[in-house]
This record gives structure tokens, sequence and C-alpha cells, in this order.
């Protein structure tokens, strides 16, 4: 049997970026991974015939310019074309769009109130400073503060020296926005719920919190602190879906001698002597290594591929009381042509971006209040954008396919499992919502693949379909993420890591936590760091 | 009576009577001013039916800090208990009833699990409000020019974060922002004491048990047992004889108070402060002038923003602050039967908060300016201690109702005599018979609380305490350490640090500020 320098178990973009940086340091590295392509959330699949779904994650941003540059990945076929407009439809037949041009975009926000069109200069320079802070620690460690060790004592003094410098208001605006929700920081600026609820989705994409929930303001943070070639805030598609990004990280790993292994769904993490010396399978193939990393999700790697005699007790303890709550659902359709919306040109420039129809934040917190209920939301907050105009290689020619993105669907439905028709009725909320603003939608529906919580879970692996592999919320953030004292990617057992996206910087598809924790690992394995620590910012 | 005052204070609330109290025995010549007949502010009594008089706004006597009830001598001005170390009983709809009493639950659904995880709970959670004691006895510090004091303030925190051990050091910092919900939901399985524990932690805020911040919330109400509270007390004569204990405290000091009489400005020339404008016109000068009111008040009506820099007046504007809870007294010409409760226990604290989820469906209407259909309730029977309150043979119930919104669409007419209804209704599932033995009711909306004691928006803390405006964020960046915009400008109230509830300390750190200023001016 060979035996691996290192094996990385999942081939999501952070197990693809980990590994990658791995074998970049001379390692020689295998990929695990259970389904028969790579990817993990970061996918393009034809589930229905010439149309490519982008059907897990669908937009691109967060992928962290260092690493894109560093693994090459343009080269290895990455290509992401920044898209512009946006548009929330109001149910009095209005809409609010986002235009990319600066002069076109204050007259429509002035369309609707002429002072929330001043105050928009302020908000976006305000989240960017938000933004500019937060950068520079995506591809760092986060220091443990407990830690006397010098290096924790160093980072932890950078951290709060990052922070004195904004000054004492600078500094109140900052545990202001980290501690807010994300209705009340809107309501600071601007005076129209159209348009705080077209901005204030993004506080809580992902999360199963509110829009009044605290703390949603910093959830914000990760829909802007991504860029599109520098631009910061802006978003692109990725050139044949998400699964461009998977693709060129795999081929990148590849080239530096890797290798991956589909249809290897690991059973367990085989421990001896209090280390991790390699992995067991399903069918009872083993691969055994020096290194052993976990792209899963924190519960599926400490309760699920470990024995829990293999772990302290309060790790235990900790991976069952981690929040990874189920908040999101997604439909993918297959349309037989551009749908019309109501008002809005179908030439419009509003039409490339992401459409939403909640047109308050209430109708969002009411959203959220069904989720509570332990139901999927009857009136549900869409995230909604039909990539194939921008990129028209994923659907046949003069065809065209949508992505859905929904909040809220629970984990589980009033404490029971998802059925059929839970999904059904799911769906038809859905879908009755944009219907209701797009009379010609639902003819052109080919065909619909529908994702709950259920569905993403069994496809792609993460517990209760949390999409950021657990929740977004300050008792999992920074040096708390996954739990405390396990913050810095390295597992309780000797030779064993985590490198998903369950580890600081969390989730997205940012690839921030695969690096961090390949840099961590060649720290303890006394190799040279191939990592990108720095910050190549604008 | 002489107009030569060094301090003019504004509002005669708890905070300020403890502030007048300690400059006077500074030495300053204080004058306190009050919009009301009676002085304590929210600690008051009123006789809201004919013989039957209830504690109005505060019911419980639970975070008073000792030095306070020290350092005014309050027992010798008058203050007596009527009941002390009260048990938290949670009402069962079949008369399974839980009690609380400090690190002790028995009785409902508790598990002997339960029970056991409920004694270390309270010991962790004891020791971090032990830590919160040392942020709220000072101060607070400044985010970032930091000065000796301050520099010592943060060197005790931290010395005191690093004293717990790494466990429960990072298991603060894990929870001191999130949500209850989650916290409970950790730790126990009934959801009887999940539900009491985190209607504790929200009690006068706008926030369900799953809004972030509630651990903050109930660590903030733990604080009083570190004071040495343990469990819920009862003032005799209601929580107006506070307000008359710290009123005569203050008076022997030398603090002359004027009641029924409203400031209608507080008056600045050049960026400092000039005196007061009464409503009848009257003007007072003084160097320095301290507020009680809530700094929405403070600065929107007395000081007017027009007079504020554009960035205070912003901030001061962005203040979280709606209320979202109200009072109910009801009169009875007898005492109420409760399913599977004697009378020893009617004169326990009761409160109806079956579980969480509960709480939340309740926090989902105010949220969208509802009142809740089933309330959550913190009900008192004082008469059972306090025979005074109502006469022979009558009762009287108060209750701390959660959650009622400030500004009910169409206002509060269209709804009192229907939310008051269902309330009376909520109790009578637990205590069948008692609507036959109300003679008279009344309901204290926000709207009303705002009316009668000045608290904008009726917000019980004057102004949430959500992370974003406590400890050295409260009441908002550069107003917190007790002076605020001006020269000679000073808050004292519950909107000052460390926050709300009847404990003495705002009051007693904005004094020790303004006479540490003085010294240095």
């Amino acid at each position: 049997m060979k035996k691996y320098d290192a094996i990385v178990i999942g081939a999501g973009h952070n197990g693809l970026t980990n590994a990658a940086y791995l074998a970049k340091a001379g390692l020689d590295v295998a990929v695990l991974e259970r389904n028969s392509y790579i990817g993990g959330a970061t996918v393009t699949r034809e589930l229905h015939a010439g149309w490519k779904y982008t059907n897990c994650s669908y937009v691109c941003s967060l992928l962290r310019p260092e690493i894109a540059r560093d693994l090459e990945l343009p080269r290895h076929g990455l290509q992401v074309v920044p898209y512009g407009g946006g548009v929330t439809f109001k149910r009095d037949g209005d809409y609010y769009g986002n235009y990319y041009d600066h002069n076109r975009q204050y007259r429509e926000m002035a369309r609707h109130s002429k002072r929330d069109a001043n105050a928009y200069e302020r908000y976006t320079a305000d989240v960017m400073k938000q933004t500019r802070l937060i950068r520079p620690f995506l591809l760092k460690r986060p220091p443990d503060p407990t830690s006397l060790k010098l290096r924790d004592l160093r980072d932890l003094a950078d951290f709060a020296g990052s922070f004195m410098e904004m000054g004492e208001q600078g500094l109140a605006d900052t545990l202001k926005f980290w501690t807010k929700s994300v209705g009340d920081y809107l309501c600071e600026y601007f005076e129209t719920d159209v348009i705080k609820a077209h901005l204030g989705g993004s506080g809580i994409i992902g999360t199963a919190l509110g829009v009044f929930s605290p703390g949603t303001a910093y959830v914000l943070l990760h829909h802007y602190m991504g860029d599109v070639d520098g631009n910061v805030g802006s978003w692109g598609v990725a050139r044949g879906g998400m699964g461009a990004v998977s693709g060129a990280l795999a081929a990148s790993f590849q080239a530096f001698g890797g290798e991956i292994i589909c249809d290897a769904d690991v059973d367990r993490i085989i421990v001896k002597g209090g280390k991790a010396i390699g992995v067991a399978l399903k069918n009872g193939d083993e691969y055994h290594a020096d290194v052993v990393v976990s792209n899963l999700d924190p519960k599926r790697t400490f309760l699920d591929v470990m024995d829990a005699q293999d772990l302290p007790a309060d790790v235990v303890k900790k991976a069952e009381n981690f929040k990874i709550r189920g908040s999101s659902g997604k439909l993918n359709i297959a349309l037989d042509g551009l749908p019309t919306f109501q008002g809005l040109d179908k030439n419009s420039p509003l039409m490339l971006g992401d459409m939403h129809f909640s047109d308050s934040l209430e109708r969002i917190e009411r959203a959220y209040d069904d989720w509570k209920d332990g139901t999927w939301s009857k009136d549900p907050y869409i995230d909604m954008l039909i990539p194939t105009q921008t990129d028209p290689s994923m659907a046949p020619p003069g065809k065209h396919m949508m992505t859905v993105f929904v909040q809220y669907a629970p984990p589980k439905i009033n404490g029971g499992e998802w059925t059929d028709a839970d999904k059904d009725g799911f769906e038809k909320s859905v879908i009755d919502q944009i219907a209701r603003h797009s009379p010609d939608f639902k003819d052109l529906i080919l065909h619909c693949e529908t994702r709950t919580p259920r569905e993403i879970e069994a496809e792609v692996g993460l517990t209760e379909g949390n999409i950021f592999q657990g929740e977004l919320t300050f008792d999992q953030l920074l040096f708390n993420r996954p739990f405390p004292g396990y913050a810095q990617y390295r597992g309780p057992v000797q030779g064993m890591y985590m490198c998903g996206s369950g580890t600081h910087p969390g989730g997205g598809v940012m690839a921030a936590p695969g690096a961090n924790a390949a840099r961590e690992i060649l720290h303890d394995l006394r190799k040279p760091n191939t990592v990108p620590g720095g910050y190549a910012d604008d | 009576m002489t107009d030569n005052y060094d301090v003019v204070l504004v509002g005669a609330g708890h905070n300020g009577l403890v502030c007048a109290t300690y400059l006077a025995k500074a030495g300053k010549k204080v004058l306190v001013l009050e919009a009301n007949a009676t002085p304590g502010g929210c600690a008051a009594t009123r006789e809201f039916s004919p013989g039957y008089s209830v504690s109005s706004c505060a019911q419980w006597l639970n975070q008073l800090h000792p030095a306070v009830t020290r350092d005014l001598a309050l027992e010798s001005h008058g203050l007596q208990w009527a009941a002390r170390e009260l048990a938290s009983i949670s009402l069962d709809l079949d008369g399974q009833h839980l009690t609380q009493r400090g690190d002790h639950v028995e009785g409902g659904n508790v598990t002997a699990a339960d029970s056991a995880a409920f004694r270390e709970f309270h010991a962790k959670t004891t020791k971090f409000a032990k830590l919160l004691v040392k942020a709220f006895e000072a101060r607070a510090p400044k985010l970032v020019e930091s000065n000796l004091t301050d520099r010592l303030t943060l060197i005790k925190l931290g010395l005191g974060l690093k004293m717990l051990g790494r466990d429960d050091m990072s298991d603060l910092m894990r929870i001191i922002l999130i949500n209850m919900y989650d916290v409970m939901e950790e730790n126990f399985d009934s959801a009887q004491l999940k539900g009491l524990l985190s209607l504790d932690s929200l009690l006068g805020s706008h926030m369900g048990p799953r809004t972030p911040s509630t651990v903050f919330g109930y660590l903030y109400r733990r604080v009083g047992e570190v004071f040495g509270h343990t469990g819920h007390a009862q003032v005799k004569g209601g929580m107006g004889a506070l307000g008359q204990a710290m009123a005569a405290s203050a008076q022997a000091a030398g603090v002359d108070i004027r009641l029924s009489s409203a400031v209608a400005s507080i008056d600045v020339d050049a960026g400092r402060v000039t005196g007061v404008t009464l409503a009848d016109g009257q003007q007072i000068a003084a160097a320095i002038v301290v507020s009680n009111a809530d700094p929405i008040t403070t600065f929107e009506r007395l000081v007017g923003l027009r007079n504020l820099e554009t960035d205070t007046a912003r901030r001061v504007s962005q203040i979280r602050c709606t209320g979202g809870t109200a009072k109910l007294h009801l009169a009875l010409n007898g005492l109420p039967r409760f399913t599977g409760l004697d009378d020893r226990q009617l004169g326990q604290r009761l409160v109806i908060a079956p579980d969480m989820n509960y709480i939340e469906r309740a926090f989902n209407a105010v949220k969208y300016k509802e009142y809740s259909t089933a309330p959550a309730l913190d009900i008192s029977i004082p008469t059972v201690h306090d025979a005074a309150l109502a006469p022979a043979g009558g009762h009287v119930l108060s209750a701390i109702v959660q959650f009622a919104p400030y500004e009910p669409e169409g206002g509060w007419d269209a709804h009192r005599e229907t939310f008051t209804q269902l309330i009376v209704d909520c109790i009578a599932s637990y205590a069948p018979g008692i609507k036959q033995q109300i003679i008279a009711s009344e309901l204290l909306t926000p709207a009303d609380l705002e009316r009668d004691y000045g608290m904008t928006r009726g917000h019980w803390h004057h102004g949430e305490l959500g992370m974003d405006q406590v400890l050295m964020m409260r009441p908002f960046p550069g107003a917190t350490q007790y002076n605020a915009a001006f020269d000679g400008l000073y808050l004292c109230g519950a909107g000052a640090h460390p926050g709300g509830g009847v404990m003495g300390l705002a009051g007693r750190n904005a004094a020790q500020e303004i006479i540490k200023r003085g010294a240095a001016a």
C-alpha cells in the first residue's frame, strides 16, 4: 500500500486549495472525494441536457486574489466575468434598480428618495472602511487570546493595533457594525423600504438569523469584502459555472503532482497511539499518511469520521453544540427563453444582476419567523440570477439558466424530516413569488431542480445543509471558529487538521481556510511556507 | 432657598437622587428638578384605584448596589423590606410549577441532570457576573485614548478575564455576544427552565430569546446576586418608598429638591452649559447640569439637536430605544387562587414563560408593532407581604408584560381594552376564577410609561441593552464617561454606563466623575 505525505478528505474548493499548497511544497498529496465529481459546493452539473447548472454556490467574488494569482488559476481555466445590475421588484409594480453607472445609480435612488441617494455615498464609504479592516485578516490564522505563546501575542498585538489605528470614533463605528443588526444599521442611513430591503438581504444569506438580529451587519461584510479583478465589492460569474473554480484548483494541484481519487467515501480517520495515520474508506480500503486534513464540516469531522474515544471529551461536546443550522434552499431552473419582469425592459442592464422580490425589511424578517417556527418561508427572500445573460455557454443558444437562492428553509420541518410534499410546497412558494412579477415565467420553465437542506446535505455533505459549514455568529468566528482552543486549523489529534469553511475566516468561495490550514501544516512539518500570507490590496 | 447652585440635576429618578446625594456629600450645592409631584422616577408607588396602590413601574428590588444602600443610609431614611429572598416560580398550566431559588431548581419537569447542570451553570455565570461588576463599578474605559484610570480598569478586567482560567475565559468570549436560546439549548432539557431563564435575560428589552445580546442581558441581571441580592425583594410600601427614602437621604445631605418643576431646556452657550430653563420660563444658572433623563430626551428635547455637532446629533438619533414592555395592575377583592400554588408560594415571583418559543413568538409580534397574543409575564402579588397596599381583604396583582409595542397601528386607544382582556385571560388560564375577583384594572403601555416617567418610547433601560450600546459604547461614543457634548453637561441615568434597573451605579459613577473633574479643574 502506498503511503502519502498528506491526505485531504473532500475535494471542495478548500480541500483542493489546501492540497495544492501542500503539493507545491513538495509533499506527496492525495485528495479523497466521496462523489464521482470534484468541487463540493463549487460545481457545475449538467442535470438537464444542454444546461449547465451552477447548482450550489453560484457567484464569485470572495475567492482570494492572492490565491488565484499564486496558484495560477486563470492559466488553469478560471475566468471570472463581472456582472452589474440587480433589482428588487416592488409589490406595487415599481422596482428599485442597482446600476453600475454611478450617476445613473444616484438618479435611481433619488427617484425613491433624495435623502437616501445622498446617504448612499456615506454608507458605501463606511462599509468599505470595515472591508479594508477585515481583508488583511482573511489570509491569517486567528490568534488565540488565551495563549501566551509569542506568535499568538504578536498576532494579537497586530490585531489590536489595526483596531486602535482607527481612533475612538472609528473603533466605535466598527464595534457597532460588528454587533448591530443589518436592519438597524441600514435604518441609520436610509428611509426607503425597498432600498433597505435590497441592501439588507446580504446580511442574512446563508445565516439562520433575521435582518433585525444583532450580528447580521457583520454578515453583510461577507458579501462586500470580495472583489473581481481588484474591484472591491463587485461580483462576477465564473465562466462555465462555479465548477470552473474547482476545476482550475484541481488542475493547479495536479500540476504540482497531486492525485485526486473520486468515489472514495471516507468511513473514518485512523488514529493510532494518539496520532492520525490515515483513513479507511467505506469499502474497506485504507490510505495511510503522516497528515490527515479534513475539509468536512466540524460536525462531520468529529462526530462522523472520527471516533469519540480518539477525541478529548470537550471536543465531542463542542462539536455537538456547534451551530450549523441550515437556513437556505436553492432552485436551479432551465428556461426556454428570457422571462419578462414587471416594468423592466428585457435589455435593461438591471436584468444582469441579482434580482429580489422582498420590498421591505419586514417581509424578510417575517420570512425568518417562519424558519423559527420550523417551516419554510411562505414569502421567502430570494436572490435570483440569470447568469446565461453574461455567460451564454451555460445553456443552448437562446435558452437560459436561472439560479434562485432561497432564504429560509429549515433543516427539519416541525422537527421531522423533509418529505417530497414539503419540497413541492417549498418549490411552489418560490415559483409563485417569481411568477407574481413575471407573467411568462411559469410557461418558460423546462426543468427545475429544487434543493432543500435535505438535498444539500445528501449531495454535498454539508450538515443540515448549512452553506457556510457553520453559522457566522460571534461564538463561531475568528478564534472561536469552529470552537475555542481549536481555531488554528490543528485538530485535537496529532497529525490531524481542518481546512474547511468551518474554520476561520468561514464560508463563501474564498479558499482562505484551505490556504491558512496549509500554512499551519507546513509550519508543523518544518517545511518552507508556500502560502501567501500578505495582502495585496487595491 | 438660594439660587446659587453648583449643580442643577434634571430628574429625581433613583439615579438622579443617588448622584445628587454623593455630590452634596462632596460639598456641592445641588438642586434637583423633578417634573412629577413625587420623587423616585421609576421607583414609584401609585394608587391606581381607590384604596389600591402598586409599584407602578419597577416592582422588584434585586440589583441595588450595596454601597448605595450604605452610603445613602437608606434604611435609616425609611427603607423597609416587605419580603426578601423571594424565589421565582415558573407557572405550568397543569400545576407542575418549577421553583428557582439561587442555584437550586426543583419541580416542574426538571430532571436530576438539569438541576445539576443548573448548579454548574449558575456557578459559572456568577463568575462572569462578578467580572462584569468590576466594569460596572467604575466609569467605562475609553476605547482608544486610555489614561491611567481607564488603564487600571482595563488591567483589572484583563486580569479578571485571565483569572477565570482558560476554559471559562474562552467560554465567556464565546457566549457573551450571542443569544440565550442557543446557550440554554446547550445546557438544559427542561423547556420550563429554559423559558424562565431566558425571560430573565430580556425583561424590559426589545429582544427575544433568539436575539444575540441576550446572554449579556442575563449576566446583567445576575449582577444583582453579586451585590448580595439572593432572590427578589419587595419594598414595604412599594417602590415609591425607596424613592422617598432616597429623597430623604438627599435632603439630609443638603440637596434641594423641587417637585412639579419640569425643565424645558438645558441651556448652552459657546460649548458649555449655562443652566436650565423651567417650563414656566424661570431660568436657573449653574456651571454643571446633570441629566437623569434618557440621552434622547436630554439631547433631542432639552439641549436641542440644532445645538449639537452633526456627528453627535446623528449618534443621538441612532440610539436604539424602543420599549416593548407594558405593566398591568389588577385590584382584586380577594387573594387569587393559582392552580397548584399554596398561599406561601403566592408571595413569590410568579412567571409565565412556559418555553423559549413561547417568548420568541410573543416577541415576533412587537417587531411589527403588534402586541403579543400570548404574552410572557412576570407577576407580583405584593399584598401577600404588605397588606397596607389594599383595603382589608383586598389584593393587588402587578404584572410586567412582554411584549407591547410603543405605537400600535391605530394608536393604543383602539387596543387597550382588547390587550388588557387578553393578558387577563392569560393569567386566568393559570388562576381560574381571578376574573370574578377583579374590581379595577390599569394597563400602562410603553406610551404611558413615556408620558408618566419621561422615558423615551417607554424603554425601561433608557436605551436598548444591546452589545452595540453597552459598556464603552453607552449611550454613544463620545458620551461614554458621563460628560457629553458640552463642558459641564453630564448624564447620570440608565442611559449611561452601566445601564438600567434599580442599581444606582450610573448615578454613583457619574457623581464620582463630576467630583474628580471638579478637582482637576
